[in-house]
């Protein structure tokens, strides 16, 4: 596993800039700004498709502007078993639909209205994700 | 008109916070998660920012009658913890655990041209196929 240097502040602001975009969607739209519903969404309901994908094509735009802006470049992880992220990019793809949200929904958006369910959500899938990544970790890298 | 290019400037703004967060970095994610290894913590200081900034412009947001560009807020209604919100959250937990990635860093990932958030995607896209192909039934 390659070390990564402990950003506290960079990550809050970048968390800060993530909560304004929250706020926007709901200021603008009446949205939550979860990104496994937008994209859920998007792919199989025609009302509302095209400000959906133009949400996303805005992820990878501001994806596209921070790295150019702050020359974060990732070492992307060579030896990674490219079928772990079949199989996991599957069980997100599956859990996030039949759970209703993933970071973004239930960890920000949802905790930020106090909601049950999301509080639950998030307690559980940062438990097994914890357990998980740990074992991954051990085993493969 | 207005909509669109509103949408298109949220993703933006979420996608900027996601690399300057450092939450876009699979690496990151994992060391996190990973607690017997060389533990970064810097994703609880994310996820602080944007709960605390979200917490405090709901609050003022929700007093509206409506959003600027739409006639209602669409706010989740289910408020029950059932078997289906543990069983999804387990299996994304276990996804984003053995990846690194969860849907948006993953999308944002796109920018850089490389292999992975892509067969990510792809993988995720086939997941919902699947879950709603069996919703449908």
């Amino acid at each position: 596993m390659y070390p990564t240097e402990f950003t506290p502040y960079l990550s809050f602001i970048g968390g800060i800039i993530i909560g304004i975009s929250a706020i926007w969607l709901m200021l603008f739209h009446g949205r939550i700004a979860g990104i496994s519903g937008i994209v859920k969404t998007a792919l199989f309901q025609e009302d509302g498709r095209v400000w959906r994908i133009l949400f996303v094509v805005g992820l990878v735009l501001g994806g596209a502007i921070g790295f150019h802006l702050t020359g974060f470049s990732f070492s992307y992880r060579e030896g990674f078993p490219l079928y772990l992220i079949i199989i996991g990019g599957l069980l997100v793809g599956l859990g996030t639909s039949m759970g209703s949200g993933c970071t973004s929904g239930h960890g920000v958006c949802g905790i930020s209205r106090i909601s049950p369910r999301s509080i639950v959500a998030t307690i559980v899938y940062l438990g097994v994700g914890i357990i998980v990544a740990t074992l991954t970790s051990s085993m493969f890298l | 008109m207005k909509k669109n290019l509103s949408a298109l400037i949220a993703g933006t703004v979420f996608g900027f916070g996601l690399i300057v967060s450092g939450m876009s970095n699979p690496d990151k994610v994992m060391n996190f998660l990973n607690v017997i290894g060389q533990w970064d913590p810097s994703l609880l200081f994310v996820l602080g920012g944007a709960v605390i900034t979200t917490f405090i412009g709901y609050r003022f947001v929700l007093k509206r009658k409506t959003p600027i560009l739409d006639s209602e807020f669409f706010l989740p209604t289910n408020t029950v913890v059932d078997k289906k919100l543990l069983i999804g959250a387990a299996l994304f937990g276990a996804g984003w655990g053995m990846t690194g990635f969860c849907p948006g860093p993953a999308i944002t990932g796109l920018a850089f041209g490389v292999l992975e958030p892509v067969v990510f995607i792809i993988s995720m896209s086939i997941g919902y196929l699947i879950m709603n192909k069996l919703s449908t039934k």
